[in-house]
């Protein structure tokens, strides 16, 4: 398998009655990753998720899942892929027990081997004490537990988790999240999380695309996202001395990378082509300044969202 | 198919968890078991040792509760709506439906599955419901049926379930073309009633119009009676009523309208089963045909539905 991607769309489009959901959609994602798939509500990204299960068929491109076609052999791809989808439901009036050897059935999974996993995945979910209660008497978050617990029995190479912490308070939302995390680096799953909430991605993905109105606008680590995004490929440090005199930043202006610096009272913002935090603080000593603080920008997924959505409006 | 014998297990689990499924039973099997105490009260005082006792306690009516069969008439189109009118909408708007789908089945399988399921609680309610009335018949008469009468009962048996999958499979239709549960019930319930109690008065008006009786002519009454006769059989319900009688009272020659001077010339003697048979035979074929064409729309419309409204 070695150098297959997970998942490999190629051109992948859908028009519903003349409205284009998905506009010729690349996407990459290599195994063992945690892809984040965001964009606002209406962005395509469950329509996206349709077609790589084979739920729905492309109008035109291709989906792969480990190198199955996803409309071609939506079974062989179904068997490998665990979905969480948005609206996920439960028969209310089975048990947890119930409806997860119901999913293992399906998956033809016989009784004997499940009986085991079943008990199994609702401690690692932590519904081992509620495993014979009917299912309509949880909590949404208590659900969703479940809903993963659903997509790891039949041992997926591949979780797609569509808003997984949609509904969700805090601490429950940040308890799903760490049950990924753990997930991916225990199992070597890959994991597809689409959501339209920016810092939960940013906490447990390596890669984020960004979605637009069908289309993807941007793809990479979220990094290098930001610094495309915001500075055209460049850094800030914004550096806190005790005195700012004229001679320190002249110094600081001639290191080689600096390409501009800003100067409010104490504070400098210095704009550089590359990392140059280390000949700052050596130019700011030898200059006879103080530092008190240095920080390089954070690149939020906030801002650069934020940078994407503005240009499109604009 | 694969998980399509898991499905099947699991719908008719619920269908005999459901509790709406339970009233119904109890109900018909109330109002079944009643009727032909009553009938046998009767018959046993005025019909023993006719021939064809047996499918009497089928057909046969004190006056204070109707016969056996129009119970069954009544309750069988029920039966089939409740068993189908929320199949795929309760599950599409419950978010199982994605569930089911996300794993490893194909997508005829929910909606096969779903068919078979409720055919089996229909045949499984209906065969214990006529041997129980079978037994009771045996209890009160001490006089087995004979091989015709049995077959004949295995006729009407074989008869009321195609009718009661016909109902189902409309119900399954509407639930899948309407999104809302109570939307597909009550469009369910209307064609019940337009069929049942309507039908004939509409029959009898467009017949009036197109073909107007005239006075003296018999040929105009015929006319009349025939376009009537044929309107009305648009009307499954229509087709299922003139089957079962002329199952299960071997007496019943002609459907249509006899004229005197015919009914001077004929054997007054029942027809054997083999003929009773051709008599329905074009009715039981337009009742499958019904039910297939249901659930032919029912399967093409469920594959290319989108998961999602766009």
């Amino acid at each position: 398998m070695g150098g297959q991607p997970v998942i490999e769309a190629e051109g992948l489009t859908k028009v519903y009655d003349g409205f284009t959901a998905v506009d010729h959609l690349n996407l990459r994602v290599e195994r063992g990753e945690i892809f984040g798939f965001l964009g606002p509500n209406g962005a395509g990204k469950t329509t996206t998720i349709l077609m790589l299960l084979g739920l729905t068929e492309p109008t035109s491109g291709v989906a792969r899942i480990c190198g199955y076609d996803a409309t071609r052999e939506p079974l062989k791809v179904k068997r490998i892929t665990g979905y969480l989808p948005e609206n996920l439901g439960f028969y209310e009036e089975l048990t947890a027990t119930e409806n997860l050897r119901y999913i293992a059935r399906l998956n033809g999974i016989p009784d004997e081997p499940a009986r085991g996993k079943i008990q199994e995945l609702l401690s690692v979910v932590g519904l081992s004490e509620v495993a014979d209660h009917k299912v309509e008497t949880f909590s949404r978050g208590m659900k969703q537990r479940l809903g993963i617990a659903g997509v790891l029995i039949k041992e997926p190479e591949l979780i797609i988790l569509d808003e997984p912490t949609a509904g969700l308070d805090p601490e429950g939302a940040n308890a799903i999240l760490d049950l990924i995390v753990n997930l991916s680096t225990e199992q070597q799953m890959s994991v597809l999380l689409s959501s339209h909430l920016l810092h939960q991605v940013q906490r447990i993905c390596q890669r984020v695309g960004i979605l637009s109105r069908g289309r993807l606008v941007a793809e990479g680590a979220v990094e290098q996202l930001g610094r495309e995004a915001l500075s055209a490929g460049k850094l800030k440090v914004e550096v806190e001395v005790a005195e700012a005199t004229c001679a320190l930043i002249q110094a600081v202006e001639q290191i080689e990378g600096v390409s501009q610096v800003e100067r409010d009272d104490n504070t400098l913002v210095i704009t550089c082509e590359r990392d140059v935090r280390q000949q700052i603080s050596t130019a700011i000593v030898r200059s006879g300044g103080s530092l008190v603080q240095m920080k390089l920008y954070g690149y939020g997924l906030e801002e650069i969202y934020l940078r994407y959505f503005q240009e499109e409006a604009g | 198919m694969p998980g399509l014998s898991t499905l099947f297990a699991k719908e008719v689990a619920d269908h005999f968890r459901s509790k709406r499924i339970i009233i119904l039973l109890a109900m018909v099997w109330l109002s079944g078991l009643s009727a032909v105490y009553i009938a046998a009260q009767s018959i046993r005082e005025a019909a023993a040792g006719t021939e064809f006792v047996f499918l009497k306690i089928f057909t046969a009516s004190s006056g204070a509760l109707p016969p056996f069969v129009a119970f069954v008439g009544f309750f069988a189109p029920l039966l089939g709506l409740a068993l189908g009118f929320d199949a795929i909408n309760r599950e599409q708007s419950s978010g199982t439906l994605g569930l089911v789908l996300s794993q490893p089945i194909f997508r005829d399988t929910v909606i096969i599955g779903k068919f078979l399921a409720g055919l089996a609680v229909i045949v499984l309610m209906l065969v214990s419901i006529v041997l129980i009335v079978s037994g009771l018949g045996l209890w009160f008469f001490a006089v087995p049926p004979s091989l015709e009468e049995a077959l004949r009962i295995v006729a009407y048996l074989a008869l009321t379930i195609v009718y009661t999958g016909f109902w189902m499979a409309l119900a399954l239709l509407f639930s899948i073309f309407f999104r809302r549960i109570t939307t597909s019930a009550l469009a369910g319930i209307a064609v019940w009633m337009f069929f049942f109690f309507f039908m004939s008065m509409i029959a009898g008006l467009v017949a009036d119009n197109l073909a107007p009786v005239e006075e003296q002519s018999v040929e105009s009454v015929l006319r009349h009676e025939r376009l009537q006769q044929a309107i009305s059989r648009i009307s499954p319900v229509t087709l299922y009523n003139e089957a079962t009688i002329t199952i299960l009272q071997p007496r019943v020659r002609t459907l249509g309208p006899v004229l005197v001077r015919e009914v001077v010339r004929m054997v007054p003697s029942p027809l054997p089963l083999s003929q009773s048979l051709i008599i329905v035979w074009p009715h039981l074929v337009t009742i499958i045909g019904l039910t297939l064409v249901c659930f032919a729309i029912s399967y093409v419309r469920f594959m290319r539905q989108e998961i999602r409204a766009p």
